[in-house]
């Protein structure tokens, strides 16, 4: 007997085709039914039915993200997002969302942290390249990490910051001195031999002094990557409550946007 | 602690689950109050009392250096510990036994080599979105970072695998800390947690009472949709022409398997499941289609290929559902009802996103179809039907042929009560073990689904056995392949006596390595012939069980019956086709609507 005769008696058997939880047996028992040399309906490797060739075929199709797509779709372009992460200061949380951006492939440009206003919480700033698909996952992924308050992408007006340290060669300091000026920069060690300044900006500020500075040749840089906060009265992550490590107040009152 | 479910004996279409809420005794609720309120002695006695006091009946566990003072702890508690014959089969009888209940099951280990032998089950559960809480055993926190003698840096290997994990730094916080792991591994998403325990915090001395296991108050998901989200959805359901429900293994872990069946009944909604869905819907039932992926049904397939409409509640679209994202479902409009909004568009795009609790998602979308609007889709229906009619699962029988697997399958299911639990290792074996039986009931199928764990089926038996009730039968199919992999916890079947039957389906391959070597690796069979493998039924005596074996169609009747009345571990070397191969099969990455039905149409 068919799986499918079998679906059908029992369908037949009850109206509902509910189970009562006791044990029903096929009229037969699948023994004195199937033990016997192969009749002509049944395969004996493989299962029948019509071929791959000659099933109908929907002419739809999704694009790599599984969003039904238009014919002419290209490639998906990428973004820039700024993305800022309130989370609880223990130990291993830049471990974690480090781990998940390497272990998802999200292609991350940088990453920094630092404390906020509020004791035990810090804030994470990430810079990531991604189609529009691969940011929301990033962020829906970075909020799932337990030790993470809050998650929000900061907007293109948001106030960003980066600082570079670049240490030149010091046969022209007046030269070097006017660059470092014309950047707002400081000189923080002259020598003889090398300069070293500080330059603090946007990504793009950032990148013209880098290459302003390479007229004189530079020996070493170090960058802390960007960070950034919201413009004027929008908090750059969403509203929060206050995590366990701060104190449990059921205080409505408004203190910072950090809490 | 909550009961397995269990099918209540009902004429009533929608009452045939029972959820797994859990229903404690006055009792019950007095020991785990008083192992809250309790004044502890050590970190130890804290960890111990924080088990008590979130309701754990059972842990299973390999004893070792780092973790000594845990299990001292453990001896005079009301928490049974089964010592399992390796951290692998400990990991994996909790997740079982977790999957069974509804509840977090609780291994144990030591550090180091312990806890690196639970990663596997731990990952496991991570990719079945298993709830479980490991506890390991760490070198004293004075020595963490010294490349200590069994010093693993357990943390760092399981974040990747873990919902969360925790080192605990303190004999007055440790309780507290494993309550907050075993309620955050029960919320919201289920999955696996792991608390690092270093000898020292276990040892330290601690008047802290644990209090209660509480979650991290952000890790608690409100379990209601969006009300435009559940109206835009509802809109698109009702307009509708070839509507499909899609449950995935969040119905059963939600605990929504009766909602899911009312609705779609309701409308007259045929059902796909996914592999980790089986049960959620009966599979006898006119309306399910069983489920669809690479060696889903042909009729599943057909349908996930041709819907309009794919309600898709509690799964995460894994590629072995969908083969090619390009081909699936491409011309429906998806409706995605999830817990956890991370898989909204992970793999698929959402067209219609719901976030929230599976069972009260339903229940809204329910309320929300307007009766008048309501989908009664027949045409469709009738096509499905066409579809179950034109590919069949059916095979062909030759007496003087070697035993087909299908049919030693089909013959345990018609010789065994229709609510008995099915465990399985990864591979071939386990395909059929999902096609050709039966499945009516949620909790049913315990198997490895997202990680592909060969060696699951064994110990997962024995924890499924442990925490099933008696008079649930308990069946592990098994491969040669598979069952060589954990074998050494026959020996703990053995010394509990649990009554489990274990059935190999043995064909002296790793059979899906050699299937896939056929169809595309010109037959070149390297390192897939295990022509080299024991007899499993004498092995089983060997180890105290009782040992069956099946050479033909003669032997298997009195096997089946014979595994199935002895009371205590069997084992059932079933001497397969080597040849026989699983269809349907949709190639990686292939279109669903084009599954093979034999080796020449791959």
């Amino acid at each position: 007997m068919s799986r499918e005769a079998e679906r059908n008696e029992a369908a037949e058997e009850t109206q509902d085709a509910t189970t009562d939880g006791g044990t029903t047996h096929p009229a037969e028992s699948p023994l004195t039914e199937r033990a016997r040399p192969a009749d002509e309906e049944k395969p004996t490797t493989g299962l029948s039915g019509p071929r791959p060739e000659e099933r109908p075929h929907p002419t739809g199709r999704r694009d790599e993200h599984g969003v039904r797509k238009e014919p002419d779709h290209g490639p998906e372009p990428t973004r820039r997002a700024t993305v800022s992460a309130l989370v609880e200061d223990e130990p291993g949380v830049l471990a974690r969302a480090a781990g998940l951006f390497r272990r998802r492939q999200f292609n991350i440009e940088s990453l920094t942290v630092g404390p906020t206003t509020v004791e035990g919480h810090s804030r994470i700033t990430l810079v990531v390249e991604e189609t529009e698909a691969g940011i929301d996952q990033a962020k829906k992924q970075l909020a799932k990490l337990t030790p993470v308050i809050a998650v929000g992408e900061l907007s293109d007006d948001a106030v960003a910051a980066e600082l570079v340290l670049l240490k030149v060669r010091g046969q022209e300091p007046d030269k070097v001195h006017a660059i470092t000026s014309m950047y707002d920069g400081q000189t923080l060690d002259a020598g003889p031999r090398t300069i070293t300044v500080q330059i603090t900006g946007d990504e793009n500020q950032i990148d013209d002094a880098i290459d302003a500075f390479h007229q004189f040749g530079i020996i070493e840089m170090a960058r802390t990557g960007q960070t950034a906060l919201e413009r004027g009265d929008s908090p750059t992550t969403p509203g929060e409550e206050p995590g366990h490590s701060a104190d449990d107040t059921e205080d409505d009152e408004f203190t910072n946007y950090d809490d | 602690m909550s009961e397995p479910a269990t099918p209540e004996a009902s004429a009533d279409a929608d009452a045939d689950t029972d959820a797994t809420g859990r229903t404690d005794t006055d009792e019950q609720a007095a020991q785990r109050h008083e192992a809250a309120t309790r004044v502890p002695g050590t970190g130890a006695d804290a960890v111990v009392a924080s088990l008590e006091a979130a309701g754990v009946e059972t842990a299973f566990g390999v004893q070792g250096g780092a973790i000594m003072p845990v299990y001292d702890a453990l001896s005079a508690s009301t928490v049974d510990h089964i010592t399992m014959a390796h951290e692998q089969g400990a990991v994996h009888a909790a997740d079982a036994y977790g999957i069974v209940r509804g509840d977090p099951g609780v291994c144990m280990a030591t550090s180091g080599p312990g806890a690196t032998n639970l990663v596997t089950g731990i990952a496991d559960a991570s990719m079945d979105s298993d709830a479980m809480l490991a506890l390991t055993g760490q070198v004293p926190s004075t020595m963490v970072g010294s490349d200590a003698f069994q010093e693993t840096d357990t943390v760092g290997v399981t974040a990747p695998i873990t919902k969360h994990n925790y080192f605990a730094s303190d004999s007055d916080d440790v309780g507290r800390t494993v309550g907050e792991a075993f309620a955050l591994a029960n919320t919201g998403r289920p999955g696996p947690t792991l608390v690092d325990l270093p000898k020292d915090v276990t040892f330290g001395e601690t008047d802290r009472p644990v209090g209660e296991p509480t979650p991290p108050k952000r890790s608690v998901p409100d379990p209601e949709a969006d009300e435009e989200q559940v109206e835009a959805a509802a809109r698109a359901i009702e307009q509708a022409e070839r509507p499909l429900c899609l449950f995935g293994g969040g119905v059963i872990k939600g605990d929504a398997t009766e909602e899911a069946r009312a609705f779609a009944r309701e409308f007259g909604i045929p059902v796909v499941t996914t592999m980790p869905g089986i049960g959620s819907f009966p599979e006898d039932d006119d309306l399910c289609l069983s489920w669809a992926g690479m060696h889903g049904t042909g009729y599943a397939n057909m349908a996930i290929t041709h819907t309009d409409c794919l309600i898709a509640v509690g799964t995460r679209f894994d590629d072995r559902l969908t083969g090619g994202v390009d081909t699936f479902a491409p011309e429906a409009e998806v409706v995605h009802v999830d817990i956890d909004p991370a898989e909204i568009s992970k793999n698929v795009h959402a067209d219609y996103p719901v976030v929230g609790d599976a069972a009260t998602v339903i229940d809204q979308l329910d309320a929300a179809i307007g009766y008048a609007e309501a989908p009664d889709p027949e045409e469709w229906r009738a096509q499905c039907a066409e579809w179950r009619e034109e590919y069949p699962m059916d095979y062909a029988i030759d007496a003087d042929e070697p035993v087909r697997p299908e049919f030693v399958v089909e013959a345990f299911d018609a010789a065994s009560d229709d609510d008995a639990y099915v465990t399985t290792g990864v591979g071939q074996h386990q395909m059929w073990a999902a096609q050709y039986w039966t499945y009516r009931h949620p909790r049913t199928f315990v198997s490895s689904h997202g990680l592909g764990t060969m060696g699951y089926g064994l110990p997962a038996a024995i924890g499924a056995r442990i925490a099933a009730d008696d008079d649930r039968q308990v069946i592990s199919f098994e491969g040669d392949g598979s069952f060589l992999m954990t074998i050494q916890e026959l020996s703990v079947a053995v010394r509990e006596n649990l009554d489990i039957t274990v059935v190999v389906l043995n064909n002296e391959y790793i059979g899906m390595v050699r299937q896939w070597q056929d169809a595309f690796f010109e037959g070149n069979h390297m390192a897939s012939d295990y022509d080299w493998m024991p007899e499993f039924d004498t092995l089983a005596e060997a180890f105290g069980a009782k040992g069956f074996r099946i050479d033909d169609y003669d032997d298997v009747e009195d096997a089946v019956e014979g595994a199935l009345a002895y009371d205590g571990p069997s084992v059932v070397d079933a001497h397969i086709d080597p040849e026989a191969n699983v269809y349907p099969m949709v190639a990686s990455g292939a279109a669903n609507g084009l599954f093979a039905l034999s080796e020449d149409q791959l």
